[in-house]
């Protein structure tokens, strides 16, 4: 059995915040760096070269590298036996994004209700998301997510007879229909299957993994290589201005769903796409 | 757009508005004839005033139109930046301070534009009654790149809340900026670079 203490998870998911705020993860910044040659349109460049000069200011300057620091996403996983002392483990979380906030000088961009809106000043509550495995882990990534991209985002419950054509013309609809918005060049993180939310969850999910990575599944990583070349055709570009580079990857996660459906979800995130984690 | 650090002195020595090296740096607030010579697509900085408003602000802003009641601030040329910065850490005059989406000042900004605040900064397309608005009173729509905004922060030289203190973040804020890197989005005659670009590169 393994034992955390509250108090940990308080530190860390603070630590993660101004992390993930402020330091771009090094995949995504190699990807710039490719692009920065690939992209066909000069304004493109300086958009991509701008961004990189943002990512470095902001990490020797510990600022964070967007205003919108977003509404704080947290994925906990989990061992079963696990145990955590000293308090109950959301009470930790928030606690967490309340103090990373704070000392990270992160703006604070959540309202209580959706309907009556009154700032709750501390960026609390996050969106938690637990997953239990078998194995004696506890492991916290914090995905920081602004609206510019997430209002972008679209789920379609399509029939099966619609099968791949029209999970592929949903995904690239929806790109095309965000444009410039969502700060390209973005990554388009897909689910597909499940239930409506199950759907959501995991097209959330896969923003996380990281661009240098391959789908586990050759045929999903064929999908995804020819979404994101089709994605690159839109002519979006850098910023919107037009450009070759729209997206930096196609990210896709599945799971078995009903005979009646085919659900998908297109969660778009940014060019900076903010991550960070850590384990206890 | 990329300012290295060697531009920077470079452009510190400068007048305040012209070309140099290539780099068209624009004074603010705006006279008509600047705006008319802007092309959408140009990559240009801004130096000098431009005000913060977003969404908040805006709606407040609209109402008091509505009402017959005087503006905070004079709009006659200036240029007003559609963003909601984070916190100023100790010593700095803001925190980071990007762009947010302006789709959704679309419906404020024709009463906004015809009152004389016609240069706008944010980032996005535009609906087309802005569009029509900007031609009709030769505005011009900025665009800043989104997710910038430490870059952004390091050119603001200084920022006081002088209006609807209690948004916080959507206060209306008048910074004093230096070299603000923004491209012409849409111009006075209507061009957009949203879709002139995207047309581009289209395949």
């Amino acid at each position: 059995m393994k034992t955390v203490k509250a108090s940990e998870i308080t530190n860390l998911v603070e630590k993660l915040c101004i992390e993930a705020c402020c330091v771009i993860t090094g995949d995504i910044e190699n990807k710039f760096k490719c692009c920065l040659e690939t992209e066909k349109s000069p304004l493109g460049k300086q958009v991509i070269g701008t961004l990189l000069e943002n990512a470095k200011i902001a990490r020797e300057e510990l600022s964070p590298m967007c205003q919108d620091t977003g509404v704080t996403v947290v994925f906990v996983k989990m061992g079963q036996n696990v145990q955590i002392e000293g308090g109950f483990i959301e009470d930790a979380i928030n606690q967490g994004v309340r103090q990373g906030y704070e000392k990270g000088y992160l703006r604070k961009s959540v309202v209580r209700s959706p309907i009556e809106r009154t700032n709750t000043g501390d960026n609390t509550p996050a969106v938690i998301h637990y997953e239990i495995v078998s194995d004696d882990v506890f492991h916290i990534t914090v995905s920081p997510k602004g609206f510019g991209s997430e209002n972008k985002s679209a789920l379609k419950m399509l029939t099966p007879s619609e099968g791949v054509e029209g999970v592929k013309k949903f995904v690239i609809d929806t790109v095309s229909a965000a444009g410039g918005n969502p700060c390209p060049p973005i990554i388009v993180g897909v689910g597909i299957g499940g239930t409506m939310e199950k759907a959501a969850y995991m097209s959330k999910k896969a923003l996380l993994r990281p661009l240098d990575e391959q789908n586990p599944d050759p045929t999903l990583a064929e999908l995804e290589a020819e979404l994101l070349t089709e994605i690159n055709k839109l002519g979006i570009g850098p910023a919107g201005f037009g450009g070759t580079t729209t997206a930096l990857a196609v990210n896709i996660l599945t799971y078995a769903t009903h005979i009646a459906g085919l659900p998908v979800s297109v969660n778009i995130g940014c060019h900076a796409t903010r991550h960070a984690e850590g384990s206890l | 757009m990329n300012i290295n650090k060697k531009d920077k002195d470079r452009i510190t020595s400068s007048p305040p508005s012209g070309d140099l090296g290539g780099k068209r740096i624009l004074s603010a607030p705006f006279t008509d004839e600047t705006i008319r010579s802007l092309k959408s697509g140009d990559m240009v900085y801004i130096s000098g005033t431009v005000y913060t408003a977003r969404d908040a602000a805006h709606k407040r802003l609209y109402e008091m139109i509505q009402r017959s009641e005087p503006m905070p601030f004079d709009f006659k040329g200036q240029a007003v930046y559609y963003a909601g910065p984070a916190p100023a850490k100790p010593g700095k005059p803001i925190g980071s301070v990007g762009p947010t989406t302006s789709g959704r000042m679309d419906a404020y900004s024709p009463t906004l534009i015809a009152e004389g605040l016609k240069v706008m900064i944010g980032k996005g397309t535009r609906s087309a009654e802005v569009i029509d608005a900007l031609k009709t009173h030769t505005g011009v729509y900025f665009a800043a790149i989104g997710g910038a905004a430490a870059l952004m922060a390091n050119c603001v030289l200084s920022a006081e809340v002088i209006a609807f203190d209690e948004l916080g973040t959507e206060a209306i804020r008048k910074l004093e900026v230096k070299e603000l890197p923004v491209v012409v989005a849409v111009d006075c005659q209507g061009n957009d670079v949203y879709e002139s670009g995207r047309d581009m590169y289209k395949l």
